[in-house]
């Protein structure tokens, strides 16, 4: 550990740039991810996201740029490096016929030192399953058992691509809950998803990626004040209906901080749905419109990347 | 505690191997089938009898049934070397055709015989020969010198103790390169290979526990076919056995190393499946499996005596058959080193981990 009172970077990425035949996966990435700390790379599907976390993890390498994991680099201290981290890629599939325990074992034999199999079988709540065979798990306990081959070498930083990515939502919640766990005690995280609700649980800080590049950056609170809005009002219409109003008018009524235009309907961003919805319903009343939808939702990053891209994570 | 991961590695791939049932059919059962196959084609057999039909004579014609009756207690002795039955004359070109006799004989009204039967046929000429000889006797020909047959069947000069060691060798290099490459592209496919590249695991442990597990099993494959040659069909292992064996492990960590070199880069099992093919068929044809590798033209000799697959068959060969020793199957074995430790290195350096 430094001395210094600046905090420790455990990653680093300088302008990081990455082009394959025909797509720029990474063009001028930067992150700072300091020690202890859960940091998520957000964004959708294509944005950069597994690109930039295989540069990181020594896999795949960059066309240009920096990269400094734990103050090192990987043309030099691979070794040391892989002793040090922790990865779970997105689309491993472990050894069908080896059980849980016999799987660990191994990954557990490739490390200099680490936990205990034992121990990381506890700690991702696979005890009952310890001597099943891998084909014989579900999917949730699969992605456990990929989080505790990551885990059998006590690694400094973590890598997890997606860890929750085509799980159900209970699988989902259980394994939150044990990288909660991984948080507490106190191990650097960096963590990909494409939805954000996750990003919103667990991490510290977030990036949102796109199109290869950072597009903005900080405490999931200060990226949803960032909107300006608490809230989010959707207003629907019917297929195929055209009500007689303007996203300009809507967005010109008191409180109105943004919105945008839905193939059916609009999304205002507003600070207060209370003070909005009297002018909302007074236009609707006059120029008779029916609005087949009316929601409102309390800001989301979800709503920081709409009102950042115009696009939605889930469209990718 | 201390794990050591060549060990850890080597018992994955024991476990998934004997987890998979199929394999075990492949590697055990399809040689012992083989083998069992070609053991009732080459069963020691009875000398074979000629089998001959007589034309059934006239009543009133004594001369032809004086023929006919020759014949027929001729062939009714115990061992008798000839098995006689009488058919109608309108079927001779029947029974010819369709090859039920390889011989008819047909009695003329003199008190001759006519003889009919095609030449090409071996077993014809031989059938002519016993027939002749039966019915020249019964006449009162009789023999000018005394002769006396002594046979002799010696063992280890039969195909069958060619073959053995031959379907051995070929056993070896099929099962070696075949587990291999279906288990490494596999994991490559499914990207584990990526995500063990991502540990600190040594490459080399990865690759060479590989051949080793392949050695464990070697031990029982051998053993298996090795007791079934010898116990069953007879066939000498004159040699040591731990030379035998010696030979026989080289020869599977030589074709380990091929089959990691084949798999080296393939993302798909079709693929490899291709690769591997190109790589053994060769040597099948040359490698002298089922016939002497010395029948090939001399021009091209220095390519088949530097295939692995000869080296091998040969060494084993020479070892069963002939008795060699260490001494004697030296060539052989470097042979057989060069090919691991050239392909092992090759692997190393080109393997695809992602």
């Amino acid at each position: 550990m430094t001395q210094n009172t600046a905090p420790t970077l455990a990653l680093e990425v300088l302008d990081l740039r990455k082009s394959y035949a025909d797509v720029v996966a990474v063009n001028g990435l930067e992150l700072r991810v300091t020690a202890g700390q859960c940091f998520g790379l957000l964004g959708p599907n294509g944005a950069g996201k597994t690109t930039t976390i295989e540069i990181c993890e020594g896999l795949n390498t960059a066309d240009g740029g920096t990269v400094r994991v734990l103050g090192r680099t990987w043309d030099r201290d691979a070794t040391w490096l892989r002793n040090r981290l922790g990865i779970q890629l997105q689309e491993t599939q472990l050894a069908e016929k080896l059980t849980v325990l016999e799987t660990l074992t191994l990954f557990r034999s490739f490390y200099d030192q680490g936990r205990t199999v034992d121990d990381v079988i506890e700690l991702v709540q696979l005890g009952e399953k310890r001597t099943s065979r891998v084909n014989g798990l579900s999917g949730g306990q699969k992605q456990r058992l990929a989080l505790a081959c990551a885990l059998v070498g006590d690694p400094e930083l973590l890598f997890l691509d997606e860890p929750t990515t085509g799980l159900d939502p209970q699988s989902r919640r259980q394994l939150w809950t044990v990288v909660e766990g991984l948080k507490r005690e106190g191990r650097t995280i960096l963590l990909t998803t494409h939805y954000m609700d996750e990003a919103e649980r667990l991490c510290d800080n977030i990036a949102i990626v796109d199109h290869g590049k950072v597009i903005a950056l900080g405490t999931p609170r200060e990226l949803i004040a960032s909107l300006g809005a608490d809230h989010v009002i959707r207003l629907g219409t019917a297929e195929g209906v055209t009500v007689p109003v303007t996203l300009a008018e809507l967005l010109a009524l008191p409180d109105v901080n943004g919105g945008r235009e839905m193939p059916n309907g609009f999304e205002l961003r507003v600070r207060s749905v209370q003070a909005v919805l009297p002018s909302l319903l007074g236009i609707a009343a006059q120029r008779g419109i029916a609005w087949s939808e009316l929601s409102t939702h309390s800001a989301t990053l979800e709503d920081v990347f709409v009102s950042l891209t115009g696009r939605e994570l889930r469209e990718g | 505690m201390r794990f050591s991961s060549l060990q850890q590695l080597t018992l994955a791939r024991f476990r998934e191997f004997i987890r998979e049932p199929e394999a075990i059919f492949w590697t055990f059962v399809f040689p012992l089938l083989l083998a069992g196959g070609l053991a009732i084609a080459f069963r020691d057999k009875a000398p074979e009898q000629a089998i001959i039909a007589v034309v059934t004579p006239s009543a009133g014609d004594s001369a032809a049934l004086r023929t006919a009756g020759a014949l027929t207690s001729a062939a009714s002795v115990d061992k008798a070397p000839i098995r006689a039955r009488q058919i109608p004359t309108d079927s001779v070109d029947d029974v010819l055709r369709t090859g039920t006799a390889a011989l008819v004989v047909v009695a003329m009204p003199a008190g001759g015989v006519e003889y009919r039967f095609d030449p090409a046929r071996p077993e014809a000429r031989a059938a002519r020969q016993q027939t002749d000889d039966i019915l020249q006797r019964a006449r009162g020909r009789s023999d000018v010198i005394e002769v006396r047959d002594v046979t002799v069947r010696e063992r280890g000069s039969r195909y069958i103790d060619f073959f053995v060691p031959g379907l051995l060798g070929m056993n070896i290099m099929g099962s070696s390169i075949w587990s291999l490459a279906f288990a490494i592209v596999t994991q490559r496919n499914k990207k584990l290979l990526k995500r063990l590249a991502a540990t600190p695991m040594s490459r080399l442990e990865y690759l060479l526990s590989f051949v080793l597990s392949r050695l464990v099993f070697l031990g029982l494959e051998v053993g298996v076919l090795l007791g079934f040659g010898a116990f069953i069909l007879d066939v000498p292992i004159r040699g040591s056995l731990v030379t035998l064996l010696l030979v026989a492990f080289v020869g599977a960590a030589a074709f380990g190393a091929i089959g990691l070199l084949v798999s080296s880069r393939s993302r798909t099992v079709e693929g490899v499946s291709g690769l591997t093919n190109f790589v053994m068929l060769p040597m099948w044809i040359f490698s002298g499996v089922f016939f002497s590798s010395n029948n090939f033209p001399a021009a091209i000799q220095p390519v088949v005596q530097a295939l692995p697959l000869t080296a091998l068959v040969n060494g084993l060969r020479e070892i069963m058959l002939q008795g060699a020793g260490l001494g004697a199957v030296w060539p052989q074995l470097a042979v057989l080193t060069a090919y691991l430790v050239v392909c092992l290195t090759i692997a190393l350096r080109i393997f695809r981990w992602q």
